[in-house]
């Protein structure tokens, strides 16, 4: 860690001539104003907008063969970079800079407002099913900021931005203090503790941001919405409330939507899709948020089949699994394939540094190591356990989208 | 010393790219093998890939469906116990339909092959397309098909691909009752001419001592042979459209698809690397002329890019994106006017270094691991080039001048002549 509380992490991965640098600030849609939201994920946009010394961000690095993106979500907000790492100090200098601060331009503010309205439309308004989560998400949050997407709740939060509210953000997130640094790939420990040093060393620490969020009330309540819109199959989601990623029962949890819903052989597609044909497509997924997090269902019901049924059919699987403890071959095909995962995604340096990264901001970046065993140990039992706690009908949200049928 | 902010770090151009080449061996049955062999982790993967059959527009279907249900059903084993076999040792099998080629991909623990082999060679020999399975099949895609068709960038594609091959293996789309044309005698037939080891090759990547060469050949080299099937992997003349213009209407649009572009050429083609740089400058990166000016000048969109195809038969040059649907127009007019730029006036030469390096540090960037490097094989390999593509494109992304560039702008982009689809408003 630095003086000035950026902590710093290293992998050194020498089978690629690549380094990657990534930078994960413990900011995320959760922590706006509910006046103004999706204005984190605004932000990320403008943090493209040149910084403080360096008016162009992407073209320095395009020129030593480098690129780079970024991602929000409603806990944190994560720039990457994978450069050829002779050329590592150019990221050090890039990231290093925009910490320190932004140009804060205008023009930037402008063109980005636009540029995420029209990801708004793309991605949520224009789409079939695209506002499914933005109808979903109140559903089951009433208190906690988790209630809106991080593309924010209205398109008019993201056009009433204004550049003062861009600079009070980043004094309030950006700083070394709310942020983690993972440099990996062909690096070595020392030169990276020096370029940390010289790069990042002497950015004032800034003010500790402390999360103080209005915690989710458990749900002692059904809930239910039903849509109509233009699309041409309906469309049925069942979200229920489930613990946060650091609870113990998470890796249940993911073991329990492994066996509904991981593959051909899991049981919903087995069941609802092959056997019964029920429908032409159902998933389980889970959101693994850092505070309360959403465990769900979707399926679209073939068109014979009605709305009563399919979500009966639902039921019925997940009363299989509050009665009957998971057979013996079932959990170990679960775990067997979440090893082989593990193995397997060793194998690419970024998604290893930005596990890293999110880990380190979790507590500590060495239970990246011992998530394997966590899952190895969960038993029958708790799943069970599990299923009776969460699969509630007074825990459950039902949103059903109808398509609207030409008359 | 105070810290220089301002000035970029010293930077090192890339020299050298190394490129792992595979070792390669004829199986007795035909089938050739090659081994990309890497000691890192206890793991492989595999892929047997077929070329496509010629395609019959009475059948347009057949290719992609025989592929897609290999997983459903062989002569002893259900669709449940293939997904029971292979998710048990936490492998991974998929199946991938292409306009060329079809192919079965098995990612497995060293530990585990000889469990899973079997279950592979089973697909690939014996697979029976269950009617059952069929039927459902059939259903679930024309429900996809249906979200799809709302879909005005999936539309836009369909439109513009039926544009510039017509009713061919590239052209061609499904329409709901194409469906209809699927029958499980043609699939069996077809299945049989195609999955043969004399239409296969295999791709090995990841650990491969000699016991795993030796299990996977005691499955696929004499126990496997041809079915003595005709196979005709022929393909009939593109037929491209008279019409440049398609207006797909959608009232209700918030946003237009737009999609245009030209039949240009291969990687086969000796100017295609070229092109490759010509097309990176225009729209095939992050900075690239059209983000710059229509992303991040304009705001018209949230991204815009170009690409190129390159297939067995034929090769294009493409622009796609989506704006809001009351700009359409004006993106159009400013697609043309980088084109045009292109054609009129030099790159300079700070924009050409810069791609230069771009280009370069993905080559790089993209050899991630073992499995990259098989890939980039692949490329080159059903391309019917070697080795020395590569060296080549190295060469001429380091080297070519604004003037050939300009020229190459001026032979393949012609926006007058560029097929348009617009789905949405305009």
């Amino acid at each position: 860690m630095l003086d000035n509380g950026l902590r710093v992490i290293v992998h050194e991965d020498n089978t690629t001539p690549m380094a990657v640098l990534n930078i994960l600030y413990d900011v995320g849609a959760r922590d706006e104003n509910p006046e103004q939201t999706g204005f984190a994920h605004l932000f990320e946009h403008l943090m493209f907008g040149g910084s403080v010394n360096i008016p162009d961000y992407d073209q320095p690095l395009q020129r030593v063969g480098g690129e780079n993106n970024a991602f929000t979500s409603n806990d944190i907000t994560n720039y990457y970079i994978t450069l050829p790492s002779a050329n590592i100090e150019t990221a050090f200098w890039l990231e290093s800079d925009r910490m320190l601060s932004l140009a804060f331009s205008k023009k930037s503010l402008e063109v980005q407002r636009n540029v995420v309205i029209e990801e708004f439309k793309q991605r949520y308004l224009n789409q079939p099913y695209g506002d499914v989560w933005l109808k979903l998400r109140p559903m089951v949050y009433k208190k906690h900021p988790y209630q809106w997407a991080t593309i924010g709740k209205e398109i008019k939060h993201i056009e009433d931005a204004k550049i003062e509210d861009v600079k009070a953000f980043f004094r309030k997130h950006y700083n070394p203090q709310n942020a983690v640094m993972v440099v990996g790939g062909d690096v070595k420990t020392e030169e990276v503790k020096q370029l940390a040093e010289k790069w990042f060393g002497p950015i004032p620490a800034g003010e500790k941001y402390h999360r103080n969020l209005p915690q989710e009330p458990e749900q002692h309540e059904e809930r239910r919405l039903t849509v109509t819109a233009k699309v041409p199959l309906n469309d049925v989601y069942i979200a229920f409330q489930m613990g946060a990623r650091l609870d113990e029962s998470y890796y249940t949890a993911e073991l329990i939507s492994d066996i509904l819903s991981r593959g051909n052989s899991s049981r919903l597609y087995r069941n609802l899709v092959k056997e019964k044909q029920l429908f032409s497509e159902v998933h389980a997924y889970m959101t693994g948020s850092m505070d309360k997090g959403i465990f769900a269902f979707e399926g679209k019901p073939l068109e014979n089949i009605s709305i009563e049924t399919a979500e009966a059919a639902i039921w019925e699987e997940l009363d299989r699994l509050k009665a009957d403890l998971v057979p013996a071959d079932e959990l170990t095909k679960v775990q067997n394939k979440i090893e082989s995962t593990m193995i397997f995604s060793e194998m690419a340096l970024l998604d290893k540094a930005m596990n890293l990264a999110s880990f380190e901001l979790m507590g500590d970046a060495d239970m990246l190591n011992h998530e394997t065993g966590k899952y190895l140990a969960v038993t029958a039992q708790q799943i069970k356990d599990l299923a009776n706690q969460l699969f509630r009908r007074d825990n459950s949200s039902t949103l059903i989208y109808l398509a609207e049928k030409a008359v | 010393m105070t810290l220089q902010r301002k000035t970029a770090p010293e930077f090192r151009a890339i020299e050298n790219i190394n490129l792992v080449r595979p070792s390669r061996q004829k199986l007795d049955n035909g089938c050739d093998v090659y081994c990309f062999n890497s000691g890192d982790a206890e793991l492989v993967r595999i892929e047997w890939i077929f070329q496509n059959q010629r395609f019959n527009p009475e059948k347009p279907l057949l290719n992609m469906a025989v592929n897609t249900m290999l997983t459903d059903g062989t002569e002893s084993l259900t669709a449940a116990q293939i997904a029971d076999k292979i998710d048990f040792y936490g492998a991974f099998l998929q199946v991938d339909y292409g306009y060329d080629h079809s192919q079965v991909t098995l990612f497995s623990l060293n530990k585990h092959l000889a469990s899973t082999l079997p279950v592979i060679k089973d697909l690939v020999t014996n697979s029976v397309f269950p009617q059952k399975e069929l039927e459902t099949f059939i259903r679930n895609q024309q429900q996809k098909l249906q979200v799809n068709l709302q879909k005005n960038d999936y539309v836009a594609r369909r439109v513009f691909n039926n544009a510039l091959y017509g009713n061919t293996l590239y052209g061609l789309s499904a329409d709901i009752d194409t469906y209809k044309t699927l029958h499980r005698d043609d699939m069996l037939s077809h299945f049989r001419q195609m999955y043969q080891p004399a239409n296969c090759t295999m791709i090995i990547a990841g650990k491969i001592e000699p016991a795993t060469l030796q299990l996977v050949t005691s499955f696929f080299d004499k126990d496997w042979s041809d079915t003595g099937q005709q196979i005709d992997t022929t393909q009939p003349p593109l037929m491209p459209a008279a019409e440049h213009f398609y207006f797909t209407e959608k009232p209700d649009a918030l946003q237009s698809a737009i999609r245009m572009g030209i039949p240009a050429i291969n990687r086969s083609h000796p100017d295609f690397p070229a092109l490759q740089v010509l097309n990176t400058v225009l729209g095939g990166y992050f900075g690239s002329r059209l983000m710059a000016n229509i992303r991040e000048d304009k705001g018209y969109t949230y991204g815009i890019g170009s690409g190129m195809s390159s297939l067995k038969h034929a090769g294009a040059i493409f622009i796609a994106t989506e704006v809001g649907s009351d700009v359409c127009k004006a993106a159009i007019n400013e697609i043309e006017k980088e084109l045009n730029r292109l054609k009129t006036e030099l790159i300079a030469g700070d924009e050409l270094s810069l791609v230069r390096n771009f280009l370069l540090g993905s080559l790089l960037g993209s050899l991630e691991n073992v499995f990259s490097h098989a890939d980039k094989f692949k490329n080159l390999y059903f391309a019917g080039l070697d080795y020395d593509y590569y060296d080549r494109y190295v060469d001429t992304v380091k080297t070519v001048s604004a003037d050939r560039l300009m020229m190459l702008a001026n032979q393949y982009l012609n926006f007058d002549r560029f097929y348009k689809v617009i789905v949405g408003k305009y």
